[in-house]
């Protein structure tokens, strides 16, 4: 009898186990009764991505009848990374899933977890600048989600009209622009410290400022052979972020706004410009109805007038992990196939309004674009961009968005900052076991 | 935890001769503690040795590699740490000593006859129900500088409030504010069940005396209140030390590095990904708490016994 009631107790605790493994592959495990393939698809919570992720799902089963695409969602940021590793190395990985290119994607161990996919269809198809920042150890891993990125300045084209201002081309140009939007009562430079990583973008977004100045700098940086702190042409992004805040130029709630009131500051014209990444134009665009051609896009200015660059970000990428196999491979790989195709991108500017170039050979973002794109491609067709350090180098540290906002709000100061930033990342580049540090 | 008990009601016992009571006859087979036992091992002890191990490791999830005390060092590096390990202890010993201080004034004045007495009591408690997270993102709304409530109260009476949260000189003692607000409902009715034990006789005696009112507080309420602040203190220090979700919901350690304390940079460090990192931070939170709170609860409870 007491044996009995042990074995009823272990029973209960195992079942337990095996329910709590299970909840996490939701959707993976269905039949593919009648020659269908079901796959999971994990993508994240973003508003938009989620209206991209469903319009792919139903126009690539709209073509092929027997694969269905259930789409799931997973949160964005730091937890959607700890969600990925965690996922990966249970193997517990969703078919396919779509997260970050260049040092995020280096992070989640490629050659281990995801399958290649050099001689797969349309792969040759892809940017060049994109498939680097999806390639480890020669091999490619991944396809584009949506479009290239700027990390720039966007402004308020009103503003600057009303005020006989154009384009600047220079930071000191930048400034004195500033000295005069001020005395307009208008907020020169917004912040929005309350959602913190959009702090970074005058020390990210400067990077192309940076190889301007040094163009093996990624390599270097690599290597543990150039810092940000000994690099002048480094350092301006952290000094420039403290110059903004010494000068008074920032909106007064700057440490509280999130994005949603900096992007309205910056449609009502209350603010003149918002150094951001230009991916947030489509939330711009949706919350304040008729700002899509009132708001430009410049390059964040550096020393050179004659090298005006902007620094781009490189499309997600969308990846099939190891654990995926058979007539599902081969569905996921078919799928695969399908996003980095112009029939891809289509069903992609179906679903929300491209924000920025694709990534594939033949696709277009159309005519009807708001003019945050067109300032891009501008840059784009005259050959002056270049990516940003995070998909040159995978050394990135996690606590820059911190040490930006002490900076920029007048808690520490520009060179300590930048000297706090190359022991963060320190952590980072011996955690991948980089050889030099 | 089960050989402790085991061999202290062994002790207790006491009728056993000399040799007998080193190791008492329980009445219990020893396999009856085995199910304990195993629980106990599986997710106590081997986690807590695991982590130890890992502590030592460079972790990516994916492998790890032994590389000695180089966590140790690096965490010790960390120029948040040294602050974080500052702000712990500010946070600890305000929580603490206001907890302390609020829970006893507020103790006296539900142990009073007052109106209504049994409602108050209840709503002073009400605090510790509800959820951290849920009290931190409203006390966020509420204290934003320009649309929040309190700063636009304390304008219509002609003050400025400060940036509550986002003021790098404020951040951590507000949050340290609302985490009294949420956590003195506990010391008060610890505080209540302390005082209502004190027998009447005392007070009654005292009033024989002619003792007044503060008489009976300083040394009769005080004194004999003793064990509840012993409880309080020792209960809102851990908590302090170790507290982590008021101040992540609130301000996530910002801004900037202004209000992190251990806790949050070793979230941090796990967030990033840096696990083995993160379990040496672990590892030195213990020792910190250890190191604090176990001499600190030794002297206040012989304290007691002299008394």
């Amino acid at each position: 009898m007491r044996k009995h009631h042990i074995a009823i107790a272990l029973l209960a605790a195992g079942s337990m186990a095996l329910t709590a493994c299970s909840a996490g592959s939701l959707g993976s495990s269905d039949s593919s009764g009648g020659g269908k393939v079901s796959l999971s698809f994990l993508i994240d919570n973003g508003a938009e991505t989620v209206k991209i992720g469903n319009q792919l799902a139903k126009d690539f089963t709209a073509k092929n009848p027997n694969i269905e695409i259930k789409v799931e969602t997973r949160p964005a940021g730091t937890d959607g990374d700890n969600l990925i590793k965690t996922r990966l190395s249970t193997g517990d990985m969703s078919d396919v899933f779509e997260y970050n290119s260049g040092s995020l994607f280096q992070a989640i161990a490629p050659e281990k977890n995801l399958v290649p996919l050099d001689d797969g269809e349309n792969i040759g198809n892809l940017d060049k600048n994109f498939t680097t920042t999806v390639t480890a150890n020669n091999k490619i891993y991944g396809v584009p989600w949506g479009g290239f990125m700027g990390g720039a300045i966007l402004y308020n084209k009103d503003v600057y009209s009303k005020l006989g201002l154009s384009v600047p081309k220079t930071w000191d140009e930048f400034i004195a622009g500033n000295a005069k939007i001020k005395a307009a009562g208008v907020a020169p430079v917004i912040q929005s410290y309350g959602d913190t990583w959009t702090s970074q973008l005058f020390v990210l977004g400067d990077f192309a400022n940076v190889l301007t100045a040094d163009p093996q700098f990624a390599d270097k940086y690599t290597k543990n052979q150039a810092k940000y702190a000994t690099t002048p042409a480094a350092l301006a992004g952290f000094q420039h972020l403290q110059q903004v805040h010494d000068l008074g130029y920032q909106n007064k709630d700057f440490a509280s706004a999130k994005v949603p009131d900096a992007l309205r500051y910056l449609a009502q014209g209350k603010g003149a410009n918002y150094p951001i990444l230009s991916a947030l134009t489509s939330e711009l665009i949706a919350e304040n109805p008729g700002s899509a051609n009132k708001i430009g896009l410049f390059a964040i200015p550096g020393a050179d007038a004659s090298q005006n660059k902007l620094t781009v970000w490189s499309p997600a990428g969308v990846y099939i992990p190891t654990t995926t196999t058979g007539a599902k491979l081969d569905a996921a790989k078919k799928f695969l196939a399908y996003i980095a195709s112009t029939d891809g991108c289509n069903s992609q500017t179906a679903a929300s309004a491209p924000t920025g170039p694709y990534a594939v050979k033949g696709c277009t973002v159309g005519d009807n674009v708001p003019q945050v794109v067109k300032d891009m491609q501008t840059y784009i067709d005259g050959g002056n961009t270049s990516l940003a350090l995070e998909f040159l180098s995978p050394v990135k540290g996690p606590a820059l968005e911190q040490i930006c906002v002490e900076v920029g709000s007048g808690i520490s100061k520009a060179d300590a900052g930048a000297k706090q930033y190359d022991e963060d990342v320190k952590k980072q580049a011996q955690q991948l076991g980089l050889s030099g540090w | 935890m089960a050989t402790t008990t085991v061999t202290r009601s062994a002790e207790t016992r006491g009728d056993a001769s000399p040799a007998g009571r080193v190791r008492a006859k329980s009445p219990y087979p020893t396999w009856f503690y085995l199910p304990a036992a195993v629980i106990y091992g599986v997710l106590f002890i081997v986690p807590t040795l695991i982590a130890f191990y890992f502590s030592l490791t460079r972790w990516s999830i994916f492998d790890s590699k032994f590389i000695g005390f180089g966590n140790y060092v690096t965490f010790f590096k960390e120029p948040a740490l040294v602050t974080s390990l500052w702000h712990t202890l500010v946070y600890a010993v305000v929580t603490s000593g206001l907890k302390v201080v609020l829970g006893l004034l507020l103790a006296m004045l539900l142990t009073s006859q007052i109106l209504a007495r049994g409602y108050l009591r209840s709503v002073v408690f009400f605090p510790v129900l509800v959820s951290t997270i849920g009290v931190g993102l409203t006390f966020t709304v509420l204290m934003n500088p320009e649309k929040g409530l309190i700063n636009q109260s304390l304008a219509a009476i002609g003050i400025q409030g400060p940036g509550w949260l986002t003021d790098p000189s404020y951040a951590l003692l507000s949050v340290a504010l609302v985490d009294v607000w949420k956590g003195v409902g506990l010391a008060t009715l610890i505080y209540i069940a302390g005082i209502v034990s004190i027998p009447q006789e005392y007070f009654e005696a005292a009033r024989v005396d002619g003792a007044g009112a503060w008489d009976n507080f300083r040394h009769l309420v005080l004194p004999l209140a003793r064990p509840a602040t012993v409880t309080v203190i020792t209960l809102s220090l851990i908590g302090g030390l170790r507290s982590f979700d008021l101040i992540w919901a609130m301000t996530r350690g910002g801004p900037g590095f202004t209000s992190d304390v251990i806790a949050s940079v070793i979230y941090k460090q796990y967030q990033a990904g840096f696990y083995g990192l993160s379990t040496a931070g672990n590892v030195v939170l213990f020792v910190v708490v250890t190191a604090i709170v176990l001499p600190l609860s030794r002297f206040l409870n012989r304290k007691e016994v002299e008394l």
